[in-house]
Parts: C-alpha cells; sequence; structure tokens
C-alpha cells in the first residue's frame, strides 16, 4: 500500500547548519503517529518540509504517491494535507464560525468565486455548524477567534486543520501548554477528528504519545534513530540513551 | 482601542437570517430615497457641486478601503487607478463627441472601470505578492513612475493643461442630457450606489472573506488551501476597477483630468479620508469621504490653513479614535439598544462644550500665527469667529490662549464622568 507520507532523504540547511541531515520515513495510511524527540533535534522543521513552508535541500516528499518536493503550502493542501502550529496560528479578527468557514470554502470549491454569496452556501454554512459542534465551540460563534481563551484556540486550531476533510493531518505539539484536564479533552478530540485519517504529530507529553500513536518515530539531531511500535520504543536502549540522556545499562 | 468589530456576522438561524436580509435591503431603500431627495432639500448654491464632488469620494474611499480595511494592504497610490481611469474615460468621451465610437454619458463610468480594473491586473500582478512594508512601497513606486509618465506620455496625459472634454456632445442614452450639475448629480448617485452595493456584495463573498482571512493571517490562509498572493490580487483588480469608475465619473462631473489627479496628494487624501471615516466598517469610507469633502471645500473657504486642521483631525483619528467615526458611532449601539443612550448626552455635552472652547483657543492662535506670517504688515485687523481681532497687540493672544487652557483642563475634568457614563450605558442589560 503507499505510504500516506514518504520521506527519501530529506536534508535541510539553514547556512552552514545542517538541520535535517538525511530522514527516510514512510508513514502508512490510515495510522496515527508520533514524532518525538529532544528541544532542537528539528521536529518542527521536518514538519515544515513536508507542508511546503520550507523548501528541502535535497531529498524528495511524496504524498499519497505523488511528489508535493517544492510545492507551494496551499497547492499541498489542496492535495489532502492539512496542518496546525506550534504557536497558535488563527485568523485572530474572524469571528469563531468565520474562521471555521474560511477553512471548508476551498476545499468545498469556492476558490476565489466573486460571485457566490458565502451566506447563502448552505453546504459550508452545515459543515461548519458541524466542527463548531464537534470543537465544543458552537456558544462562541459570534467571539472574534483572537478573544478566546487559550484552550479554546487551541481547539480551533485543531478545527481549521481538519475542517476541510483532509486525509493526512499534521499536528504541531497540540497539547503545549495546557493543563492535564484539558490535555485529556483534546485527546479526545484528536482521536475523534482523525478517525480513519493518517495522523503526525511532534508532542512533548509522552502519556499522548504513547496513548495515542500507533508508531513512533525518534528523531535526534536531524536524524530518525527509531520508528516503531510504543512498546519497542520505549524498550529500546538507544533510544533511552540519546532521548532521556540516560547511558546504556545506568538504568 | 482594539474593537473587535472586523468580525462579521456569521451565519444564523434561518427567520433571523430572513429578518437580517429584510433590515439590509430596507437599509439600501433608505439610501436610495434620501439620495433621491437630497438636492431638493439642501438647496445652498455650492450643494450640488460639493454633493458630486462627495459621491466620487465615496466610490472612491470604498474601493480604497478594499485594499486597506478588507485586505490589509496600505497603498499610497491608489489615486493612480482613479486617475488611468479618468483619463481613459475623458478620451472616450472624446472619441464619442467626434462620433468615432458610440458612447453616451451614462456608460462611461464602465470604460473608466475597465481602465482601471487593465491596470489593476497589471500592476497588482507583482505588487500583490506581499503585503505590509513591501506592498506600501511598490505602491509608492507605482505612483512615481505614473507622475514621471504623465510628463514624458504627453498625448494621452495631456501634458500640465491635461486632457479636457466635453460631456454635452456624447451621443444620448434615453434621451438623458448631463448639461447642469443636477443632472450630473443623478449619474453619480446612480453610479455610486450601485457600486456601493457590489463592493458590499464582494465583501460577503469567498474572495472577499478570504481578503479578510488573509488580512489577518496570510501563512495559516495558505495552509488552507489559498494563495495569499492570488487572493490580494483578486481584490486588488477589484478595487482598480471600482477606482476607475470613480475617474470616469470624475471626468464627466469635472471634464478634465490632469496630472495632479493621480498623484501623491490625492493618494494621501483617500487614506486620510478613508482612515477618518473608520476601516474597519463598511459604512467607515462612506462617513469618512462625506465628512473630508464637507470639510475641504467649506474649510477652505474660510482658511487657507484647511489643510493643517484636516491634518490634525487625521492625527487625532490615529491616536484617539483608530476605528474611526464609524467605530466611534458603532461603539454607542450596545448603550443605544439597552435604551440608555440619553443618559449619556449630559456628559458628553458638557466635555463636547469644553472642547469647544478649547478648539476656539487652538483655532484663535493657529489663525493668528497664519495672519502674521502672510498677511502684509500694512494690515493688523483680521474677523476671526465673530469678531474683529487686533492681532498685532498682545491681548488677542492671552485671550485665545486662556481659552485654550481653561478648555483643555474643562475637558479633562470632564471626560472621565463621560467615559464613566458610557462604561454604565453599555454594560449588559441584566447585569448589575
Amino acid at each position: 500500500m503507499t505510504p500516506a507520507i514518504e520521506l527519501v532523504d530529506v536534508r535541510k540547511s539553514f547556512g552552514p547548519t545542517q538541520i535535517i541531515r538525511g530522514v527516510s520515513l514512510a508513514i502508512e495510511a490510515g495510522t496515527r503517529q508520533a514524532v518525538i524527540g529532544p528541544n532542537g533535534a528539528g521536529k518542527s522543521t521536518l514538519f515544515n518540509l513536508i507542508t511546503g513552508k520550507y523548501p528541502v535541500s535535497t531529498g524528495h516528499i511524496r504524498l499519497k504517491g505523488e511528489s508535493i518536493t517544492g510545492r507551494r503550502p496551499y497547492e499541498i493542501n489542496r492535495r489532502g494535507l492539512s496542518r496546525s502550529f506550534q504557536v497558535t496560528n488563527i485568523f485572530p479578527w474572524l469571528s469563531v464560525f468565520e474562521n471555521v468557514r474560511c477553512s471548508l470554502l476551498w476545499s468545498m470549491g469556492y476558490r476565489y468565486s466573486f460571485w457566490h454569496r458565502v451566506d447563502n452556501a448552505a453546504d459550508v454554512r452545515e459543515r461548519a455548524e458541524v466542527v463548531l459542534e464537534q470543537l465544543n465551540l458552537t456558544a462562541r460563534r459570534h467571539v472574534p477567534a483572537g478573544m478566546l481563551s487559550y484552550a479554546e484556540q487551541r481547539a480551533l486550531e485543531i478545527g481549521i486543520t481538519i475542517a476541510g476533510g483532509a486525509d493526512v493531518i499534521l499536528l504541531d505539539e497540540p497539547t503545549s501548554g495546557m493543563s492535564r484536564s484539558e490535555t485529556e479533552q483534546v485527546v479526545q478530540l484528536i482521536r475523534e477528528v482523525t478517525a480513519g485519517k493518517t495522523l503526525l504529530m511532534v508532542e512533548h507529553d509522552m502519556s499522548v504519545v504513547f496513548d495515542l500513536a500507533d508508531r513512533i518515530a525518534v528523531l535526534v539531531y536531524g536524524e530518525v534513530i527509531a520508528h516503531d511500535t510504543p512498546e519497542r520504543i520505549r524498550a529500546s536502549a538507544a533510544v533511552q540513551e540519546a532521548y532521556l540522556g540516560v547511558p546504556q545499562g545506568a538504568a | 482601542m482594539s474593537t473587535p468589530a472586523r468580525a462579521t456576522a456569521p451565519a444564523l438561524a434561518v427567520p433571523a437570517l430572513a429578518r437580517a436580509r429584510w433590515r439590509r435591503y430596507a437599509a439600501w431603500l433608505a439610501a436610495v430615497l434620501v439620495v433621491a431627495v437630497l438636492p431638493h432639500v439642501v438647496t445652498a448654491p455650492a450643494a450640488v457641486p460639493v454633493m458630486n464632488q462627495m459621491g466620487i469620494a465615496i466610490v472612491f474611499a470604498l474601493s480604497y478601503n478594499m485594499l486597506l480595511g478588507q485586505g490589509g494592504m496600505l497603498s499610497f497610490g491608489h489615486a493612480v487607478y482613479l486617475g488611468l481611469g479618468g483619463f481613459i474615460a475623458a478620451h472616450a468621451l472624446n472619441l464619442a463627441a467626434r462620433d468615432v465610437l458610440y458612447l453616451p454619458v451614462p456608460l462611461l463610468p464602465l470604460v473608466g472601470g475597465l481602465g482601471g480594473l487593465f491596470f489593476g491586473a497589471l500592476f497588482g500582478s507583482f505588487s500583490t505578492r506581499r503585503a505590509g512594508t513591501v506592498f506600501a512601497m511598490i505602491s509608492l513606486g507605482v505612483g512615481e513612475l505614473m507622475a514621471a509618465s504623465s510628463l514624458i506620455l504627453n498625448a494621452f496625459f495631456g501634458g500640465e493643461e491635461g486632457i479636457t472634454a466635453n460631456r454635452t456632445k456624447a451621443p444620448l442614452l434615453l434621451g438623458l442630457e448631463f448639461t447642469t450639475d443636477r443632472q450630473v448629480y443623478y449619474l453619480i448617485a446612480f453610479w455610486a450606489l450601485a457600486t456601493a452595493a457590489l463592493m458590499y456584495g464582494f465583501s460577503r463573498t469567498p474572495a472577499g472573506r478570504m481578503a479578510n482571512a488573509v488580512r489577518d493571517n496570510p501563512e495559516r490562509a495558505e495552509f488552507v488551501g489559498y494563495s495569499a498572493q492570488r487572493v490580494r490580487f483578486v481584490s486588488f483588480c477589484a478595487s482598480g476597477f471600482f477606482a476607475g469608475i470613480a475617474g470616469g465619473l470624475f471626468a464627466i462631473n469635472y471634464e478634465i483630468l490632469t496630472a495632479e489627479n493621480m498623484g501623491l496628494t490625492a493618494s494621501g487624501a483617500v487614506l486620510l479620508m478613508t482612515y477618518i471615516g473608520g476601516i474597519g466598517y463598511f459604512m467607515g469610507p462612506i462617513i469618512g469621504a462625506v465628512v473630508f469633502t464637507f470639510l475641504q471645500s467649506m474649510l477652505s473657504d474660510y482658511t487657507g490653513m484647511w489643510l493643517l486642521y484636516l491634518g490634525i483631525l487625521f492625527l487625532a483619528t490615529v491616536l484617539y479614535v483608530p476605528a474611526g467615526l464609524a467605530g466611534l458611532l458603532m461603539m454607542h449601539a450596545p448603550a443605544w439598544r439597552a435604551g440608555r443612550f440619553r443618559r449619556l448626552l449630559g456628559p458628553y455635552a458638557l466635555t463636547a462644550l469644553f472642547g469647544l472652547v478649547a478648539a476656539v483657543g487652538v483655532i484663535g492662535l493657529l489663525e493668528m500665527v497664519h495672519f502674521m506670517a502672510a498677511a502684509s504688515a500694512a494690515r493688523s485687523t483680521k474677523r476671526l469667529f465673530w469678531m474683529t481681532v487686533h492681532v498685532r497687540t498682545l491681548w488677542p493672544w492671552l485671550a485665545f490662549a486662556a481659552l485654550l487652557v481653561a478648555g483643555a483642563a474643562g475637558a479633562r475634568r470632564a471626560a472621565p464622568a463621560a467615559a464613566a457614563a458610557f462604561n454604565e450605558a453599555s454594560r449588559p442589560a441584566g447585569l448589575p
């Protein structure tokens, strides 16, 4: 089966500094996977390469078998890949409803139309209602998104990411800065909205990672040192040493 | 003050949606009625020419706000599209007068619009790649480019004299003649209403909604499938089209276009009026265009320093009311809905009275400074407000300075009460 995302010897340098040093990785379609690794390992950079925010220096990236190397973010999004951001990235002046609606328009075929009235587009409205309901933000629909609480903004961030119906979802630290109970809610939300889809997430909270992920890739200094099931990752001595800084045999 | 009023009405339940739609139709109908009777109600001699100027300014400012308010693009060269549309319309009018092409006057603004659209597409193709400073710099560059071209391409821009035209020589459509200002008024009114409705409609389309989204966060827009550049480009073309229509109306109304009409001053004026009116509201540029044009035409009759006063008004808006006059009005909507607006009148009137006293002081001082600098040494008196002032004596200076100090001090003391009354009146109903 064609992997949802496939990276072939991807490298990325900023000036003389190589951040991603030859990553090859295949994410099977329909699985939930996580990328973990110490700070500065290049996790966010990897996301930015896959989603077209930065061009790769060398190597190839394929989405569902098609090359997306060198494509612009909106072109990649149109092929069914959507992402969230580590730092909340919403439309702050638009209402919550408008945020969701704007993230639906392209995927529902409205393109750059200046002859449709959005208020008459019942299909968009209905879909937006469903998403708002999933996010538990129906009551907050009129509020400008910039005025939501932090946890609500993080939920909206996920909502914008999944609204368009992309089947490959990348979430960059969806639970960062959240309390225990908020984290549990977000994990539940992620589980719901990514059912049947491919999920790749960067996450620092190991309980979330081991709870959600079918497979885990460990990124250290721009290289994938392991890519396996949670049980084997937990047991791997190499991961213990590289990621947790515990020498082999000491623990 | 960050009034989050750019947020637009989300989808409502269907009956509420229908009610909102009827209310909108009613508002447009009211606008049509007001515009229709206005020249019969306001009968001051210069009223109709000023209202014609306002109508053109409204179209121009609304088109400008498609960039600034809706799309987050700060342009310093928007008059280029009014000017080019206007020149093209003036040439078309001359061709029509010579029977080279059949083009009645009522359709001429469309020619201007197509001209604006063409140049909007041309210059927009590269200037919309980035928003922010880069966009602003390019708009300035394009403005300078056109200013330089106007001196070189004499056949098109007519050099210093500009291009003149005669609207009475064009063929008639349905027997409509445009010999008087009032006839032109109704033509401008028709186009102003039609283009305002279209521009409002544009803001409610996917392209218009995404213009807001790209203004807020271009990166996010790209990750939901939209090219930020293409979204800006579509807005830019539409904006150029409507600015060109304003240019066509300009050509009909004044029957002359010069390079000045597309210069930096004209571009600055549309920025000022749009901002004063309020860039966050559809009504903002309309209010700004009316107020700005009114002040411009009235003040210039009374004082040689009218530009200074407009500049002060702009500064005051930027510093104290960044949401503009429309924002100031909308701020009071909660108090109005709660039926508490009358409680504001007293504290507001008191503050305004002191403010007025301070303004009299400032204006008196400024006018006397202007007199000292500009008038010949032989003259020593000047009409100011309701009296004759002996400027070359000490007393009027002291008197106006005293008014300024007293007014400012009084306003300072009265303002907290007004603010408290505002907060009290604006609190949501049901709260203690």
